[in-house]
């Protein structure tokens, strides 16, 4: 029997990994998705069945709780909007993470006597618990920046300070805690450092960093279920955690490669606000462009690229774009749209919300292949974009975001930017571009700008 | 010391099986397009819901008079599964919208 179900896990296990497999691939990627949640209820089905030599099964609570669990995240899943798939994923990241709390403390509830041979598995269940309530709290606070509710100037003074000061406290608790194993009052503590250590670990980085810091905590919810898989001896545990957790790693580590900063820079969190290069703008000014002539610019020109950002989902502009780029299309205009790896507020967050709206996919065009087709177009529609089209990360070594690799739209002939007003970007930065002699400001509501646009459109098309 | 000894020989096959799986990881991400982090991130997430087994685990082999794994337990399977059904779901609306081409 034993033999049996350990062969189911290698199953559910080898489809975690083709599951994880197809998914890096847009064609398979769909499949890929369906194959892992297929391991995942084989896995969870075993769970169920598996004799046991203990215990008295509590049938009622555990399918209770799956049947509601499962209700509440079909419901959640299927009403969430395309854009709040960041906040989302966060929330149900931080669920992982109080999951694993809640096993951890309820497992070290149950070490009584503990002998000098559990000391090993005492430790990955300690560990397990600060891993996972990190990854609880630091979740909630990523959602909450992501949504608005924590607002990004909230900071901790001193934070580094604070954060080393608390990450020194928890080892020297623990290793307290291994010295006295029986009592738990140690175990309280150490849960509320780690809990608070999650929410000052997030809070001070910036909002724009949100992505990275989602990876990050997903891999650690990845590692805290490793970590309970060792505790259980249980191999679909151990290597789906480590699955995710490798793979959280590496995907954290794209991310900081696509805005050419380190890992460290991201987590110290004083990217933006008072940046170097802030004082000069005051006496610049910007060119408005109004409807009428927007439109014949649009209507005459040989290529034009929308780049997208986090604007465009804030107004649900997407399906708005994707007719203006019929309109353009039937009058032999060619539309294409530059995606920055980390525009809006995931990486790829862009490419969803425009597959949302029908775009083709061959009609979006990442950073390398957008700096190519930008010079030769004639004008760029920047739809509520900002940090990822500041020319400052070319030419002005005093910003903080110098040398990311950014959409060079300059090279185009001409610029539009449609944005709410003149308030500086998600990191706090301002940008040059909108006072450059090429570029002129379309003011408003970024749906209701383009929907004006298209009626202008459709009286000259 | 002890305690790093007692790790090595009790958990050897753990240890070995653990460092193939966090190169695994690496190898499989490492080429995924931009296009898909953000269903890649939330599909990972799903699967990192898999800690739903412990917690299954735990209930199971739980008394039906100790109400304290009972609780904690129940509650973990209950988020445990928001988790991933929820994950799973909302990763599957995302790359629906992919395949309609």
């Amino acid at each position: 029997m034993t033999a049996l179900i350990n062969l189911v896990y290698l199953i559910c296990v080898s489809l975690f990994i083709v599951g994880l497999q197809r998914l890096s691939s847009p064609k398979t990627a769909s499949s890929g998705n369906l194959i892992a949640a297929l391991g995942m209820g084989l896995g969870i089905l075993i769970a169920l069945l598996a004799p046991m030599e203990s215990g008295d099964g509590n049938y009622l609570f555990i399918v209770g709780a799956l049947v509601l669990g499962g209700g509440i995240g079909l419901l959640v899943a299927g009403k969430v909007l395309m854009t709040k798939m960041p906040e989302m994923v966060s929330l149900f990241n931080g669920l992982g993470g109080a999951c694993a709390l809640l096993i951890s403390i309820a497992e070290l509830l149950n070490f009584h006597d503990v002998k000098i041979f559990q000391l090993a598995p005492y430790l990955t269940t300690l560990v397990a618990l600060v891993i996972g309530s990190i990854a609880f709290t630091g979740s909630l606070v990523a959602y909450g920046k992501l949504s608005g509710s924590i607002k990004d100037s909230w900071k901790l003074p001193r934070a580094n300070m604070v954060n080393i000061i608390l990450l020194l406290t928890l080892i020297v608790a623990s290793a307290y805690q291994l010295q006295m194993l029986d009592t738990m009052e140690l175990v309280y503590l150490i849960m509320i450092l780690s809990l608070i250590y999650g929410i000052t670990f997030v809070l001070n980085v910036g909002g724009a960093d949100m992505p990275v810091i989602i990876s990050i905590l997903n891999a650690l919810t990845g590692v805290s279920a490793a970590l309970a898989g060792i505790i259980y001896d249980n191999m679909i545990m151990l290597m789906g955690g480590i699955l995710v957790g490798s793979s959280g790693g590496i995907l954290t580590i794209l991310m900081c490669q696509a805005m050419n900063r380190s890992i460290f820079n991201v987590l110290a969190g004083d990217f933006g606000g008072a940046g170097g290069s802030v004082a000069q703008v005051g006496d610049q000014s910007v060119k408005e462009v109004n409807i009428m002539d927007a439109g014949i610019m649009l209507r005459y020109s040989t290529n034009v690229v929308i780049v997208p950002g986090y604007g465009m989902a804030v107004a649900q502009a997407q399906k708005i774009c994707k007719e203006l780029e019929d309109l353009l299309e039937e009058v032999e205009v060619n539309v294409r749209y530059a995606i920055h790896p980390v525009a809006g507020r995931m990486p790829g967050h862009m490419n969803v919300l425009l597959a949302e709206a029908d775009v083709d996919y061959a009609k979006l065009l990442d950073l390398e292949d957008a700096n190519k087709f930008l010079k030769e177009t004639d004008v760029t529609i920047v739809v509520g974009a900002n940090d990822v089209v500041n020319p400052s990360a070319l030419d002005d070594p005093g910003s903080p975001i110098f040398g990311m690799p950014i959409l060079d739209i300059l090279k185009g002939k001409h610029v539009i930017v449609l944005k709410r007003g003149m308030s500086s970007g998600y990191s706090g930065i301002e940008n040059p571009l909108f006072f450059h002699d090429k570029t002129s400001m379309l003011f408003g509501d970024a749906k209701k700008s383009l929907n004006s646009l298209l009626d202008e459109l459709k009286t000259i098309v | 010391m002890d305690l790093i000894i007692q790790i090595l020989t009790n958990q050897l096959t753990i240890l070995f099986a653990l460092i193939m799986a966090v190169f695994l990881g690496f190898e499989l991400i490492s080429k995924v397009p931009t296009v898909l982090h953000t269903p890649l991130m939330s599909g990972a997430n799903a699967i990192s819901g898999v800690i739903i087994i412990g917690s299954i685990v735990l209930v199971r082999s739980s008394g039906s008079e100790d109400y304290v794994s009972l609780g904690l337990g129940s509650l973990a399977i209950l988020l445990g599964t928001i988790n991933v059904v929820g994950g799973h779901a909302v990763t599957n609306r995302m790359l629906q919208m992919f395949r309609k081409k």
